[in-house]
């Protein structure tokens, strides 16, 4: 008989027959995950562009650009996961306002153009040299990108600076309420009492700061180290310090949702209890060891101060395991939810498919896009600061002359 | 998976109306008939093993033709007015026997997907075992009961407290409750889902984005996704049939009286008597969407 049940979630207890077929599956933990990488880039990027904070400034236009490959592909994992794709703009042209899903394509548009002008203005004077710099294709589609405005001087470049604060002003209320919203349309579902909870916003959000700051540590290491360059100390302290804060507000947070659930003790307790012991066993373990070895390792690293290659070997370590530990937790959080199933009598146990529209082999695919569109951004607006060369003109008559 | 029933399955043919398994009309004439002696209840179980296919996911009733009629040219109802009527429905709990003929019927009126996984209505068994303070609960699609019929398109209950002392025992039929404040509307991005102004929760399914928020928000696991046409799907109280006057076919079929539907506008319809003259209580009445589907005789362990 095990063909019946092969393509629905094998559960124990007893759920609503119609729960079987699990509604939201990977795409959706994939989803917070990297609009959460976003938040935590952005958030670094501004520590320098606002609050002026220097030991920042190697990595912020690097960390805008992350935040800008990430958020173009925060939406994809939604597109995919629509039973009609095609009819995603109905939430736009209509949207029905008591929705806490109908605001999404509003928020996320704002965001990118944000992020695309803010780019703008923190690149146009490299833009304006690299279109005088290259020749041949390359340099029309600089001479594009700078939109017709080459002026260079000192009063231009300052207006571009103030313009750009601006931005990122407008841009830390404006990551933090992209990833709020997100923890908001879990934790407002009062038919889930994994999700239901105050908390859960706040929980998603700073567990997005967290993850998007071991992001960038662990792609700054290994791009550091491709370029041959040295990690500034005074960056990788500001990432520590980062990182530290972070990690340790989550744990608090999410150790006082823990304890809310269980003493409060409402109807179902059980059953919550057995989810974490049962279907979220390992994805639980591997939340709570993450997060229990970054804390250890950043208070070591604060108390020892230690420096130089082993603060970059311990801090990438920690970074990795920032993200490995909230990848789970999202997990937890959206796949957890529901394997508890509303009758609060049953529980079910996802397994992922591994191909197909919502499989593994999707998520993969979504998940390296954005690091492939870094890196080619990173090619096209070069982030640190070097001096730009001109190329080898030897053919170029006019520009000779 | 094999089943006897697979010898004679066929495609339906789309081009005559005569080829397709199994119309609504014949399916309610064999029930119909089929009521008055005791084989009716194996009669129409076979029926519905008529639409088994090999793939479960894509065997409707109605062919795709005829969905994309229904809902290209829907049918003009000239004398409905939705401002007359409040439709309401109770279940009269003691009644319920577990026979799942309202269910089987819903699956051939509204083309739900044959499968153990989508049901616009389902039954579920509560069962006190001797000196047990709680309920033992399962439906129709508990993976024993579906083991014992063979089968993902015949449902029935399995006997296995044949043999077990059993203090209490009585089934409670579920379908979408019509909420008055309905959380799956609250969360519908779109607006594709909407509360109607005789009561039904609809969906438009030529609108709807298939984002699966409702399914999440339904506190009673009575929506589900179709995979096939990419839209949720859920009890409307066989909408296109109330609204001509008849009753939905889970009350049309039910043997024993256990479902009640009418129009709380009249006070002497059966839904009004019902209410009135019965102590009635609503599902999970905490999550304040104030349903109106009404029980009788429902029991503490009923979630």
């Amino acid at each position: 008989m095990e063909s019946v049940f092969n393509h629905v979630t094998p559960h124990i207890g007893f759920i609503y027959p119609n729960e079987s077929d699990m509604a939201w599956t990977q795409l959706i933990v994939i989803y917070p995950y990297i609009t959460g990488l976003v938040a935590g880039a952005f958030v670094v990027s501004s520590l320098h562009h606002v609050f002026n904070i220097k030991s920042f400034a190697p990595i912020s236009r690097f960390a805008l650009l992350t935040a800008l490959s990430f958020m173009i592909f925060a939406p994809s994992p939604l597109l995919f996961h629509l039973g009609q794709p095609t009819r995603a703009f109905n939430a736009l042209i209509t949207p029905h306002w008591t929705s806490a899903m109908a605001a999404f394509g509003y928020v996320a548009g704002f965001y990118v153009s944000l992020l695309l002008l803010e780019t703008w203005f923190a690149f146009r004077e490299d833009i304006v040299a690299l279109s005088k710099a290259r020749t041949g294709i390359m340099g029309k589609i600089y001479g594009w990108l700078t939109l017709g405005s080459d002026d260079v001087s000192p009063r231009a470049l300052a207006i571009d600076h103030k313009i750009a604060r601006i931005l990122a002003m407008i841009g830390i209320p404006a990551a933090c309420g992209l990833h709020g919203y997100v923890g908001f349309i879990f934790g407002s579902l009062k038919t889930r009492e994994w999700w239901s909870s105050d908390l859960m916003p706040v929980i998603f959000l700073l567990s997005a700061v967290g993850s998007g700051v071991g992001l960038l540590i662990v792609l700054y290491v290994i791009v550091s180290k491709f370029r041959k360059t040295l990690l500034p100390d005074e960056t990788m302290r500001g990432l520590l310090y980062v990182l530290f804060t972070a990690i340790t507000v989550v744990m608090v947070i999410e150790g006082l949702e823990l304890l809310e659930i269980f003493y409060k003790g409402r109807e179902g307790v059980e059953t919550v209890k057995a989810l974490i012991t049962g279907p979220i066993w390992a994805g639980m373990s591997i939340q709570w060891a993450m997060s229990i070895f970054v804390l250890a390792v950043t208070s070591a690293l604060l108390v020892y101060d230690v420096h130089g290659k082993r603060l970059v070997n311990w801090l990438f370590m920690s970074g990795l395991a920032m993200m490995i530990g909230v990848l789970a937790m999202r997990w937890n959080v959206v796949i957890g939810g529901q394997e508890l199933s509303k009758t609060m009598k049953g529980l079910l146990t996802y397994y992922p498919e591994m191909f197909g529209r919502e499989s593994l082999f999707v998520v993969g695919i979504i998940t390296i896009c954005p690091y492939i569109t870094l890196w080619l951004v990173t090619k096209l607006l070069p982030p640190w600061n070097e001096k730009i060369e001109l190329e080898n003109k030897i053919f170029d008559v006019h520009k000779i002359t | 998976m094999t089943t006897p029933n697979e010898k004679i399955d066929k495609k339906p043919d789309t081009k005559t109306n005569e080829s397709v398994p199994l119309s609504r009309r014949r399916f309610l004439e064999f029930l119909g008939k089929g009521a008055v002696c005791a084989g009716a209840l194996a009669g129409a179980g076979s029926a519905l093993g008529l639409s088994e296919t090999k793939n479960p996911k894509r065997a409707f009733q109605q062919n795709d033709e005829q969905y994309s009629e229904s809902i290209n040219n829907p049918p003009k109802v000239p004398d409905y007015n939705w401002n007359d009527h409040q439709w309401a429905m109770g279940v009269d709990t003691d009644r319920c026997i577990g026979c799942l003929r309202c269910m089987e019927a819903c699956k051939m009126e509204n083309s739900v997907q044959m499968d153990a996984f989508h049901f616009r209505t389902w039954v579920e068994r509560y069962v006190y075992l001797e000196g047990s303070n709680t309920a033992v609960v399962d439906s129709q699609s508990d993976p024993k009961n579906i083991e014992n019929t063979k089968s993902e398109t015949k449902f029935r209950f399995d006997n296995r407290y044949k043999n077990v002392k059993v203090d209490k025992a009585f089934f409670v039929p579920k379908l979408c409750n019509q909420c008055e404040h309905p959380s799956c509307v609250q969360v519908c991005p779109t607006g594709a889902t909407f509360k109607s102004k005789d009561g039904p929760v609809l969906i438009d399914t030529t609108y709807c984005i298939g984002c699966q928020y409702c399914v999440q928000a339904c506190p009673y696991g009575a929506r589900s996704f179709n995979e096939s046409r990419g839209t949720v799907d859920k009890c409307n109280w066989c909408y296109h049939r109330i609204t001509k006057g008849l009753n939905p076919a889970c009350v049309e079929v039910c043997p024993t009286g256990t479902r009640i539907f009418g129009d709380r506008n009249d006070p002497e319809s059966p839904i009004s008597l019902f209410i009135k003259n019965n102590h009635v209580q609503v599902l999970k009445p905490e999550m304040g969407n104030a349903p109106n589907v009404f029980y009788k005789g429902t029991d503490k362990e009923v979630v």
